[in-house]
């Protein structure tokens, strides 16, 4: 069987999730290697998580800019690796960085790029869902080694035991001219909610939750449900929320089981980003918000009123 | 200084969007049947490049590759401020991938001279993925500063702040680099009249394939390397059950997500 080239995402010695995700969606293809890009080579834990998800060979790339330069060192990875497996496709997670990584590669492999895949089959032909929403398309490369992005949370991890042979590659040190140096990282803080991109609940504020404080009773409300807590563009440039909850066409696209809007309009460009969730409930105050034209519940009130009860009425019910 | 801003003109997106199938079932986006406008995210890397031509002097240069009417985009970003731009225009562009609109941009910043800093939009509106800027770095073999909030650059040292899904982080690199900007960086400025008048005698060379690939050879590169096989409108969402707060607005949510099996 071919093999199908992930790039393993790693933390603190531990696989992303993304990884887990990518090698299921791998072995649509053929047989899973990862690629690990590492200072010191792959921990014992990241072999053995992968080993137990189906892949049958660890790239383990050693490249000592690992950390400390932006994207190179894992496009330099990838494309080592590519050249020694002649993979039949190379899935990296569609992440912001995913995707730059993704560009700059088939770049170098001359090489069909798709981007944002929600889906797979066997012949290596990608769905996505582009325009907000508005589309589904189908696409494959018709050139070279593709390079695919993989929307988070589209595939379900999958279990399968196996025996991963372990290949050590060295990486050239990159060359300083052509690289940007991280002179510090500050990860999103981990916190109790799930990731925006992943949760399967997310709760909106919008321009109508009039201020930081006002928030609180969106995270509330998040929090009873146990899901994520995301924001309109308006309710971001007001400086109510950080931009990384920005849901939308500029800010992140979710497609949760249920999504709350809370005092949004419901813009285009929001739309385009939460229109695929399964449920949508819109708490506005005005009855002639278009958020409503699209809401499975549409509530004509005042989320400071509607939205408490709400967050008391689950807590209630679960507890 | 030398700065050159990549810029797009992409279809307004407070309109809809509609995908037309061509010849031999090739599908691409149908800009033509919509309100073209300079991208907002390119309006913020280009008032970037007027901030610096303030603080520290520089010779800005916009450029874009698409259709004739693209040259509009080139116009608005002018008449901000801008000193000059190119306009990659040629038939056999229509409907480019990312490989190869990428490879077309980085030769037209290679007829510019001396270039110091590229600067682009984090994403394009009607792209999404910020996936042209990495590649052009890739190909021009600059540092890659993407994704910024906030950029400082002196004595030849840039410093940005970038932000992504998985947090912040401080990137540092020297001239030449390519920097691309998310929305939250600035608030472009509105072209003064003067600033429009003054922009129909700025110069605008226009250049076709042959005059950016004068290698013959590199043409090559200009093929589709990918394809979308099929394009389905999705079924437009219906309103669903509507009702007014009468006091127990909260309660009638919680029945209806027990009811979903929501809860
Ligand atoms: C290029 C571009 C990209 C964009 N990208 C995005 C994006 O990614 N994400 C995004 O969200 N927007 C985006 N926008 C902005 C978008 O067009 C809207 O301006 C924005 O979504 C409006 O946010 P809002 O609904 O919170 O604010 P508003 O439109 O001001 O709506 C506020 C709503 O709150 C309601 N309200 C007020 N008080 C209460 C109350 N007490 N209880 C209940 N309801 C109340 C009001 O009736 C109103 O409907 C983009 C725009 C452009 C041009």
């Amino acid at each position: 069987m071919p093999q199908v080239l992930v790039l393993a995402d790693h933390a603190e010695g531990r696989a992303k999730k993304t990884t887990l995700e990518l090698l299921a969606a791998a072995r649509r293809l053929g047989e899973p290697a990862a690629v690990v890009v590492s200072a010191t080579g792959p921990s014992a834990q990241l072999k053995e998580e992968l080993a137990c998800h189906g892949a049958t060979r660890i790239y383990a790339v050693e490249s000592a800019d690992a950390d400390d330069h932006l994207v190179t060192p894992t496009v330099g990875a990838l494309e080592l690796a590519a050249r020694e497996a002649s993979p039949v496709a190379v899935l990296v997670p569609a992440t912001v960085e995913g995707n730059e990584v993704a560009a700059r590669l088939a770049v170098r492999l001359d090489a069909g790029l798709l981007l944002d895949a929600v889906d797979l089959d066997a012949s290596g032909t990608a769905t996505h869902i582009v325009f907000g929403g508005s589309y589904t398309v189908t696409s494959r490369a018709t050139h070279g080694t593709p390079v695919i992005s993989v929307r988070p949370g589209a595939f379900e991890p999958e279990e399968q035991m196996t025996q991963a042979v372990e290949q050590p590659l060295t990486l050239p040190s990159v060359d300083p001219a052509g690289s940007a140096r991280v002179i510090e990282r500050r990860p999103a803080p981990a916190g109790d909610r799930p990731a925006l991109a992943e949760a399967s609940v997310v709760v909106s504020g919008g321009r109508g939750v009039a201020g930081p404080e006002g928030f609180k009773v969106v995270e509330q409300l998040a929090d009873a449900l146990g899901g994520a807590v995301g924001a309109s563009r308006a309710a971001v440039d007001a400086g109510y929320y950080p931009h990384q909850y920005q849901v939308g066409q500029t800010g992140t696209s979710v497609s949760p089981q249920l999504y709350i809007a809370l005092g949004i309009s419901g813009a285009i460009q929001h739309l385009a980003g939460m229109q695929t969730s399964k449920t949508i409930i819109a708490v506005n105050k005005d009855p002639e918000a278009p958020i409503f034209n699209i809401a499975d519940l549409a509530v004509v009130g005042d989320l400071f009123s509607v939205a408490p009860q709400l967050t008391e009425e689950v807590t209630r019910r679960k507890g | 200084m030398n700065i050159v801003v990549l810029v797009k003109q992409v279809p307004d997106t407070s309109a809809e969007r509609t995908l037309t199938e061509g010849e031999y079932g090739h599908f691409t986006l149908d800009r033509e049947a919509l309100d073209p406008v300079l991208d907002e995210i390119n309006e913020r890397a280009v008032e970037e490049a007027l901030r610096l031509k303030e603080t520290i002097g520089a010779q800005v240069t916009v450029v874009t590759m698409g259709p004739e009417p693209a040259a509009d985009a080139l116009r608005k970003a002018l008449a901000m401020g801008a000193d000059a731009g190119i306009h990659v225009c040629d038939e056999a562009l229509r409907g480019s991938d990312v490989p190869t609109t990428a490879r077309v941009l980085a030769a037209a910043v290679r007829a510019v001279e001396d270039v110091d800093l590229v600067l682009a939009g984090n994403a394009a509106t009607d792209g999404r993925a910020g996936a042209v800027p990495a590649a052009v770095a890739d190909l021009l073999g600059l540092p890659q500063l993407t994704q910024v909030r906030e950029l400082e650059i002196s004595d030849g040292q840039v410093r940005a702040e970038r932000v992504t899904e998985d947090g912040e982080a401080t990137l540092q690199a020297s001239l030449p680099s390519l920097v691309s900007v998310t929305e939250k960086i600035n608030e472009p400025r509105y072209p003064s009249f003067k600033g429009i008048m003054a922009a129909k005698k700025k110069p605008i060379r226009t250049l076709d394939l042959d005059d950016v690939f004068p290698d013959a050879d590199s043409q090559r590169f200009v093929t589709a390397r990918s394809q979308v096989a099929q394009a389905v409108p999705r079924p437009p969402r219906a309103a669903g059950t509507r009702c007014d707060d009468d006091g127990s607005a909260g309660r009638r949510i919680a029945e209806h997500l027990m009811a979903q099996k929501l809860l």
